[in-house]
């Protein structure tokens, strides 16, 4: 299995990097499957993953509308870390934080996971307090999280500005050690290389157009690529979540799709060793193994499909950065895009057998999805698998708003651009 | 993205709010009907396409907007006044003249 390893490497270098073969086969649909999981992003690839590794259930496809790895995998900011405030989050993130520590080793594939550690600044007395209290709940239930003083900060950032003339003051800050980044490309090609070995169909370029139903079952969809057939369809496509419940005849969800933009500047020194966030605002950044660094903020605030955002996010944005980091302000921006993410109406996501019979669903994922891959394949999995959930995601229903059983992180009520 | 606002004319985004989605129809508020009322809080049509929406002019007029805009393209098709034209509104008015 070990394809990649430095014997290997050294072989193939020696004959002229000729002898690699394809990370994964280009298969033609078959009529029918066990398993069409439809989306091959990175929650859909690692659901295929786990499907067969945990399940033995090989005899999956997994569908995408366009190239794999096109989507938000390919599109995010590569954050991971675990640091909620509610236990069902905690709980969730920190199983896939745990997954995540031997990705690498578990997939023979580098995913660079880098435990760089991940720190939000507080700014006022009641924020540090407030993280406080988010800190002392994650360590309540086993996850590392410790609180920093502004001496502490600036050795670890030296570029921050922690002056008493800063625009916000920093006051602490929360961190979490285990927290870092990790390549999302590599994971998305990690997960379908280990997908397809274990005999998983990954089709590119096969965009679903309809479901097959008996009734109420879904039977299977219809696609580009022709009708394919399948005991279970299981549907993780994440801002697309909307249109592909309507082909479904599902009319309304509790998502919204927006649009989150993300910045990389032209290549740097080694300028921060760890992701920081604002905590006035909203705003990240962390520095690539190339040099660049890496950031975002809020979403565009409306709904959107479009893939790209507008200006005034980008003039916040770089506000933001400005606030922190005032000797940022010559540093070029080298490109900007934009992913369309499906804000559910709790903040939190959705993994559940249903709404339909033969079918699941993974959405609202909001703009955290990234970090959760691993764990959102493994409990997907799970929960395809035996029809039911795992206890890790059994909160995670679909029926939750209108039972009254949110899990609503940050107490921002039903307004999807706020969370 | 330029909005057109009725009464001050075509403004930059930046000087909208955006008030959500202006598809769904509040019940009436003595209503018990919880099904109705969860539909209210919750559940969007969220297309991929032409989408009523309504925006304030919070920096201009303050005026409340009802907007038709593409999901897609961003593309702004319709701008109006809000008032009047909300269904629930319209038609509690007109339970009162009833």
């Amino acid at each position: 299995m070990a394809e990649y390893s430095a014997f290997s490497l050294l072989a193939n270098a020696l004959k002229g990097n000729k002898d690699w073969k394809p990370a994964w086969r280009k298969p033609d649909p078959k009529a029918s499957y066990d398993v069409i999981i439809i989306g091959g992003g990175g929650h859909g690839l690692a659901t295929a993953y786990y499907l067969a590794k945990e399940h033995g259930i090989t005899n999956v496809a997994v569908l995408e509308k366009g190239w794999l790895g096109s989507g938000n995998v390919g599109r995010n900011t590569t954050a991971v870390r675990s640091n909620y405030l509610l236990p069902a989050n905690t709980r969730f993130y920190e199983h896939s934080m745990k997954l995540w520590e031997n990705l690498s080793h578990e997939l023979n594939y580098n995913v660079m996971f880098s435990q760089r550690g991940c720190l939000n600044l507080a700014h006022t007395p009641a924020q540090f307090d407030d993280y406080a209290r988010r800190g002392n709940a994650m360590r309540h239930l086993g996850v590392d999280a410790e609180l920093m003083t502004p001496a502490q900060i600036k050795r670890l950032i030296s570029a921050l500005d922690i002056s008493d003339s800063a625009r916000f003051p920093v006051v602490g800050g929360l961190m979490q050690r285990r927290a870092g980044t990790a390549r999302h490309d590599a994971v998305a090609w990690g997960y379908a290389r280990g997908a397809d070995r274990r005999g998983v169909d990954i089709i590119e370029n096969c965009e679903v157009t309809g479901f097959l139903r008996d009734g109420d079952r879904v039977t299977g969809v219809a696609t580009s690529r022709g009708d394919i057939r399948a005991k279970k369809v299981a549907v993780a496509v994440a801002g697309s979540t909307g249109r592909v419940m309507q082909l479904a005849g599902v009319e309304t969800m509790p998502i919204e799709s927006h649009v989150l933009q993300a910045f990389v500047t032209e290549s740097l020194k080694p300028f921060i060793d760890t992701v920081v966030t604002f905590g006035m605002g909203h705003f990240y950044m962390s520095q690539s193994d190339k040099g660049g660094l890496i950031y975002g903020g809020d979403i565009d605030g409306y709904n959107s499909y479009a893939q790209r955002g507008n200006l005034p996010i980008v003039d916040e944005v770089m506000s933001e950065m400005l606030a922190l980091f005032p000797g940022l302000a010559r540093v070029r921006m080298l490109r900007s895009w934009g992913g369309v993410c499906d804000m559910s109406m709790d903040g939190s996501p959705i993994i559940t057998t249903g709404p339909l019979p033969g079918m699941y669903l993974n959405c609202g994922w909001c703009y955290g999805g990234f970090k959760a891959t691993p764990a959102s394949g493994w409990c997907f999995a799970w929960t395809i698998a035996k029809d039911q959930p795992h206890d890790l995601n059994a909160p995670f229903t679909l029926d939750r708003f209108h039972r009254g059983l949110l899990i609503d992180d940050k107490g921002q009520g039903a307004n999807p651009r706020l969370h | 993205m330029l909005i057109t606002c009725p009464y001050c004319g075509p403004r930059d985004v930046i000087e909208f709010t955006y008030q959500g989605d202006g598809n769904r129809d509040r019940p009436d508020p003595a209503s018990q009907n919880f099904e109705a009322w969860n539909a209210y809080v919750y559940d969007r049509l969220n297309p991929a396409g032409d989408h009523n929406e309504i925006w304030q002019h919070s920096g201009g007029c303050r005026a409340h907007l009802r907007v038709v805009r593409n999901t897609l393209t961003h593309e702004i098709l319709s701008v109006a006044f809000m008032r009047g034209t909300h269904t629930s509104t319209a038609r509690r008015k007109a339970e009162d003249k009833s």
